[in-house]
């Protein structure tokens, strides 16, 4: 044991004396060093928006989506471990139907983000299993109007109007912060979006990227979808052109 | 007042859900020396009902199995559905298609699973031995089978099997003094033996109808098809090339 | 995430406790699940019925019927209960049979939908691809003795071709370019099929719904558990449109001059 430290960090049983579980930081860790994922809640809906990092040029395009579906009106993106992701992801949607199952209703975002919150504080009791290596943005439009949450690998989760997680948080929530996201439309949320990836991106340390966007609102009819290939490209084509300007 | 005592008491009715159904029809088959035709018509019914003048019984498994079902739609067609599929894992170990022997006593395992809840299914194989002679099996719907050179099953099984009988084996026919019958017809014969099979019990049975589809399984090397030019519609829907061919005829037939 | 080895559950056939992690009195019964071994009874009877659905092609593709009346036995319970049911942006299900049964099967649908919907894989199901699913469901609750006590029609047109199938409690599945269920068999097939076989690339909407019309009116003219209030289904190129509960126009003048039977004797 003296040889490989304290012995507080091998399991997600242990507390170390100061009170902290050294498993679920490191899964925070693992948070840290993955491509940023954001999430913006505006005037009449939700748009989420993720920086792939491309590992290989041998990649073909548009796979390994880090952006899913759960239910009609509710997206998932994540930052972390992408296998975690997909697990929550379908764990999301069991979850979802199970709602409809029982109040034959469309599921609002907060039960949908309870239960999950939930189900990944489990894995941070029990000496058998690891916690999830991601934290999740949650984005709906549901009879509430728009919802946006993030679950963190502690299970603990919160809701924001704009959020960000992953390698370039900090600068995405300030660059979120400057914007009037209660004013803005999904539209235009998409541009910001698209930006701020963008400007996050280090791409003097990193490899290429892939911009992933969805959104939900008005303009989708209340369902989850892509963005439109020709907005997307547009967005991409405006936040390039911002972040010369900027650097 | 009512008088109450004479008000007849209702007896509770017993009353079982029946999993069963005749979806009537006809199907036959006859082999050849070296090819198989395996006939079915394509009327569907419930009782008086015709369903529908189109719901196909005949159906290709391989390039020299084909099999006919009839009985109870639903379990037919479910039937057929898990056949395909032990045929396509068979490929998918050995790469190669499953011998008619061996389709057969499949059918005989899958069906005999079901003893005690059976599909209510008569089936009839036909298509190439891999001696490259013409062969038909039949079976009962609890999976007993023999290998034969003719079967009729179905609704107008009783009209069209004693004519086969009489047609195919000579039976009740006394061949002319110092001459024999044939063993085995050519495939003009068959195909017209089979038209008038289906024709007729048309004519007899209500259920029997509407369309006449005929599949021909003909041995790759085969010459029968030399006599039939006369036949038409006749269209080929062979699949590979080292397997026999398979020839499907679709005719129509009385639709009262 | 449970921990405990005690729900995890066992191996089907583990009698015996091998690894003792049952306290002697929970241990599973491992219930057998074939259709004889249990003497509970799960033979059943429709409770709130549907009467007839009719379904048709037409030119520009398929159109369902259904009157809107859910009837419990001879008493007509329901008058505003829709019997149509749109499946994605190209399939509508028309049911006769038990409306509870139809409930679920709504149910079974709409999570197939969000299932295949999240996939976001570009494809979408089709009428084809939810007969057969139907057909698969009904067909295996029928081989559980425990039938969903339905006949359906389902309508749908996609990649410019019509589709019109049926599917029962059986598991019986048939296509036709007319259908009808229950006493529509026999009272609207054949009408129905004199109007349209030969006509499914003639016949304009107005004449369809005029063929539809006029089976529900010798319907609710013949049928004791039929309705003059019924909704139409159409579905084309342009996707599906289920229309608003409508009247049928009766009229019975004619009984006016009926004697000879019923209370009326003179």
């Amino acid at each position: 044991m003296t040889s490989i430290g304290t012995g507080y960090d091998l399991s997600a049983s242990t507390y170390s004396p100061e009170g902290r579980i050294f498993q679920v930081e490191y899964a925070n860790k693992a948070v840290e060093n993955s491509g940023t994922a954001i999430g913006l809640k505006v005037k009449d809906g939700v748009v989420l928006a993720v920086e792939k990092l491309v590992h290989s040029k041998l990649l073909v395009p548009a796979a390994n989506r880090r952006i899913q579906t759960i239910d009609r009106h509710i997206g998932l993106a994540t930052a972390g471990l992408l296998a975690d992701g997909r697990h929550l992801a379908n764990r999301a949607r069991d979850e979802a139907a199970n709602y409809r199952e029982t109040y034959k209703s469309p599921p609002p975002l907060k039960a949908i983000t309870d239960r999950l919150g939930l189900y990944v504080q489990a894995y941070t009791l029990y000496s058998s299993v690891r916690p999830f290596g991601i934290s999740t943005i949650l984005g709906a439009v549901d009879k509430d109007g728009p919802a946006l949450y993030v679950v963190e690998p502690s299970g603990v989760f919160y809701g924001y109007h704009g959020a960000a997680v992953g390698k370039g948080r900090q600068l995405a929530k300030t660059e979120l912060e400057k914007l009037r996201l209660s004013e803005i439309t999904t539209r235009q949320a998409v541009k910001e979006a698209a930006r701020i990836i963008y400007l996050v991106h280090e791409d003097s340390k990193e490899k290429e990227f892939e911009l992933e966007m969805s959104w939900i609102g008005d303009e989708t009819g209340g369902f989850h979808l892509q963005v439109p290939k020709d907005l997307q490209e547009e967005a991409e084509a405006a936040a390039k052109a911002a972040v010369e300007l900027f650097e | 007042m009512l008088d109450m005592h004479s008000v007849p008491q209702q007896q509770p009715q017993g009353r079982q859900f029946n999993p069963y159904t005749e979806n009537g029809g006809t199907i036959l088959a006859i082999a050849g020396a070296d090819f198989s035709v395996i006939a079915g018509d394509t009327r569907q019914s419930e009782g008086y009902s015709i369903q529908t003048r189109y719901a196909p019984k005949v159906f290709r498994l391989t390039d020299k199995a084909v099999l006919a079902v009839n009985g109870f739609a639903a379990d037919g067609n479910m039937f057929v559905k898990k056949v395909r599929q032990r045929l396509e894992w068979y490929r998918h170990a050995h790469a190669k298609d499953m011998p008619i022997r061996a389709i057969a006593r499949l059918i005989q395992t899958m069906l005999y699973a079901r003893r005690f809840f059976p599909y209510y299914v008569y089936n009839i194989l036909g298509g190439i031995e891999e001696d490259g002679t013409g062969a038909v099996y039949s079976f009962d719907p609890v999976g007993s089978y023999e290998r034969e050179t003719c079967r009729a099953a179905g609704a107008a099984q009783s009209l069209v099997q004693p004519f086969l009988d009489n047609q195919i084996y000579f039976k009740n026919q006394t061949p002319a003094a110092g001459t024999s019958f044939p063993s085995h017809l050519p495939l003009s014969t068959v195909l017209s033996l089979v038209i008038d099979s289906f024709t007729s019990a048309t004519e007899r049975h209500i259920e029997v109808g509407d369309g006449l589809e005929m599949y021909v399984v003909l041995a790759r090397e085969s010459t029968a098809l030399q006599g039939v030019e006369g036949i038409g519609g006749v269209q080929e829907i062979t699949m590979t090339e080292e397997g026999h061919r398979v020839f499907v005829i679709r005719r129509e037939l009385k639709k009262d | 995430m449970d921990h405990f080895p005690t729900n995890w559950g066992r191996p089907r056939n583990d009698y015996q406790d091998a690894y003792g992690t049952y306290p002697i009195h929970q241990r599973p019964r491992n219930p057998s699940t074939d259709a004889f071994s249990d003497a509970v009874k799960r033979t059943q009877q429709p409770i709130v019925t549907g009467t007839s659905v009719l379904g048709i092609k037409y030119k520009d593709g398929i159109m369902l019927a259904a009157d809107n009346l859910a009837s419990y036995g001879s008493l007509a319970r329901f008058k505003d209960i829709q019997r149509l049911h749109a499946a994605g942006e190209s399939t509508v299900i028309a049911a006769s049979g038990d409306m509870s049964d139809f409930q679920y099967i709504q149910q079974l649908l709409e999570e197939l939908m969000i299932e295949e919907f999240t996939e976001q894989d570009g494809h979408a199901l089709g009428p084809a691809e939810i007969h057969e699913y139907l057909s698969q469901v009904l067909y295996a609750r029928r081989s559980k003795i425990n039938p969903l006590w339905n006949s359906l029609i389902v309508g749908g047109f996609k990649d410019g071709k019509k589709f019109l199938s049926y599917v029962d409690l059986l598991g019986t599945t048939y296509s036709a370019s007319t259908i009808a269920t229950g006493y529509g068999a026999y009272i609207a097939q054949p009408l129905l099929r004199k109007a349209v076989e030969g006509y499914e690339d003639v016949l304009t909407e107005e004449q369809a719904l005029k063929i539809m019309e006029d089976n529900l009116r010798v319907l609710f003219y013949r049928d004791a558990r039929s309705l003059n209030k019924f909704q139409i289904a159409t579905i084309t190129a342009d996707g599906v449109r289920i229309s608003e509960a409508r009247q049928l126009d009766t009229s019975w003048s004619f009984a006016e001059g009926i004697r000879g039977y019923g209370a009326q004797t003179q």
